[in-house]
């Protein structure tokens, strides 16, 4: 086991796994499909048995003290705080703007989360309710979750959560397209959000689930990283299969890969299922040990959850008094 | 024709219904009344508290949603698993408190009289402890005993099983989850009675045995914000002054000195609210 040492969180020496650019390194200009798919042709495979051998092994790497207190403060300002029913209020989304100002009343030092994630008719009621405290709004768009809509209707679903003030767009790709192999237009799809988006981050929900292979996941990755995407995330969590360990770790390849050889910081949200400070603390071991640690930051890593918080909140109780915290002092949402 | 090696037994933990060997991986040698060896014992370590007390809060939920009367039918159950195991229970009692194989018998029988007992309280407590109370006004007024929640029990530390089965039994009877230590020298009689739980139609997580060190698992279980109830039968004065100073910490009820003996109602009224209720008359 790596002994590691305390806050901040740079689990390695900066310079030794710092991130170096191949010299003359830029974005290639995608001009056609042909040449789109030579690029993404020219992926190596995944090497599956082997992706998640590393994801377990990782995984049984243990954070301890002042190192875990530091993780689990980095995890909480990671998190994108979402609701994403039907049900949604905007009683509902005040409450839990409340609690990403302020996760834990009882504990002022601790820290914002990184957004709060909400469907595009909510999004003015986020933002006035988030105004001035520094925390992000993401709206998910382009018919989420399941992206079966016209590009028309997406591309006005997106200006909608814009116009609203959303600081950040969480897009789904067509994965019909994908699958059925008509990459110039999910290509194409993702540019005309990018563009519809102005100011506002891009991030690229690839929903792993429905890929079915690490191969896809790798390339729909790229093909993300090339249209432009600020963010790629890996699922909805409205599927039966959403963030895994492994899937996380051939998207950090991926976003380490284009960096290399682009010069340009993508980053990786992992999205769906993720509900314990454990499971949290090991994706942020996998992100550093496959990234490194300049992913280790909210600009470039989030997780999109939000049960999360609550557990990351008690074992944060946990850290500081000794004693195993009671789940019904935390607000319930 | 080789000769047979015997399967030796190494007791395990109970938690959330499953028989983990302790998180830590650690265990301990538990002898009998004479200093010989008798198995190896899981040794319980401040994870293992922590995931018996989660599986406790949601399994309470569920064993709390029966009827009363159902509650009654599971615990009468255990007690049947205990008298078809009655054998085994008799032989480990004896070696831990090293009695006559006579009196062993007789405290298991005890035993299992008691946890008859107390199924047969699980649809009577509301109407004892509860009632309707006299009010100047055209509605009814209800007191009743509601479950403390999570109930955390240092087992006694001599008497093996009867006394354990008057520390877990009372708060499962009035619908707790309890989260319990076994004695640390006399650990196995509770593991069995455990283990025939998980046969019992038990809640998974109703009842949670540890073994381990008192004097290292005590403290977690009494310092727990989620338990709601404490018996501290198992701790001596010093120690249960200790114990019962964390446990204020988060206004946990305490349960001290509670006489082994006793047949009375003390056990049953330890780790129960008064829920009022407010019902109008109508017509």
């Amino acid at each position: 086991m790596v002994e590691v040492s305390p806050a901040p969180l740079r689990l390695v020496v900066d310079d030794e796994r710092a991130l170096r650019p191949r010299p003359g390194a830029s974005v290639p200009v995608v001009e056609s499909e042909v040449q789109l798919r030579a690029l993404l042709r020219a992926l190596s495979g995944v090497d599956a048995v082997g992706a998640e051998a590393r994801a377990a092994k990782l995984a049984t790497r243990s954070l301890k003290r002042e190192t875990k207190r530091a993780a689990i403060d980095l995890a909480l300002s990671m998190v994108d705080l979402t609701t994403l029913e039907g049900a949604d209020t905007p009683g509902r989304v005040a409450s839990l703007c409340a609690k990403a100002r302020r996760p834990d009343p009882e504990e002022p030092d601790t820290p914002t989360v990184a957004a709060v994630c909400v469907y595009p008719d909510l999004v003015s009621t986020a933002k006035t309710h988030l105004a001035g405290s520094g925390v992000r709004v993401a709206s998910v768009a382009t018919a989420f979750p399941s992206g079966r809509a016209s590009r028309a209707v997406k591309l006005l679903d997106v200006a909608d959560a814009v116009v609203a003030g959303a600081d950040e767009v969480d897009m789904v790709i067509d994965r019909g397209a994908f699958l059925a192999g008509r990459l110039g237009e999910v290509f194409d799809e993702v540019v005309a959000v990018r563009e519809a988006c102005g100011p506002a981050h891009l991030k690229v929900i690839l929903e792993v689930g429905e890929l079915v292979t690490y191969d896809n996941v790798r390339r729909a990755s790229w093909l993300a990283m090339l249209a432009g995407a600020d963010f790629i995330k890996t699922s909805t969590g409205k599927v039966a299969v959403n963030a895994t360990l492994p899937t996380t770790l051939v998207m950090l390849e991926a976003v380490r890969d284009f960096a290399e050889s682009t010069g340009r910081l993508v980053g990786v949200k992992a999205a769906g299922g993720i509900r314990t400070t454990k499971e949290a603390l090991r994706y942020l071991v996998v992100v550093n040990e496959t990234a490194g640690s300049a992913w280790l930051d909210p600009a470039l890593f989030r997780f999109g959850a939000s049960s999360l918080v609550n557990d990351l909140l008690l074992q944060r109780r946990k850290q500081r008094s000794g004693a195993y915290a009671r789940p019904d002092r935390i607000s319930v949402d | 024709m080789s000769e047979r090696l015997d399967v030796r037994k190494t007791y395990k933990l109970l938690v959330g219904g499953a028989f983990p060997r302790s998180e830590s991986g650690r265990s301990y040698e538990v002898v009998d009344a004479n200093g010989l060896f008798l198995a190896n014992v899981a040794q319980a370590s401040r994870k293992d508290v922590r995931d018996a007390v989660v599986a406790a809060r949601s399994a309470q939920r569920a064993w709390w949603s029966l009827t009363p009367y159902n509650r009654g039918q599971v615990l009468y159950r255990l007690a049947e698993m205990a008298e078809a195991r009655a054998g085994e229970l008799s032989e480990q009692v004896g070696r831990a408190e090293g009695t006559r194989a006579g009196e062993a018998r007789a405290s298991v029988g005890r035993s299992i009289d008691r946890l008859v007992w107390y199924a047969g309280w699980c649809d009577k407590v509301g109407q004892v402890l509860g009632g309707q109370n006299p009010v100047a006004g055209p509605y009814f007024n209800f007191s009743v005993p509601v479950p403390s929640g999570v109930v955390g029990v240092l087992a006694d530390q001599d008497s093996s099983l009867e006394a354990f089965v008057d520390a877990v039994a009372a708060p499962l009877a009035t619908g707790n989850a309890v989260v319990a230590l076994a004695s640390e020298a006399r650990p196995i009689p509770a593991v069995l009675l455990g283990e025939m739980s998980a046969t019992s139609d038990l809640v998974a997580g109703a009842l949670n045995v540890l073994t381990g060190r008192t004097g290292e698992i005590a403290p977690v279980i009494a310092s727990h914000e989620d338990v709601d109830g404490l018996d501290l039968t198992g701790a001596d004065d010093d120690f249960a002054g200790e114990l019962g100073a964390l446990a204020a910490e988060t206004v946990t009820r305490v349960l001290r000195g509670a006489d082994p003996q006793d047949r009375g109602l003390k056990r049953l009224r330890a780790f129960v609210e008064t829920s009022t209720v407010w019902h109008t008359i109508g017509q």
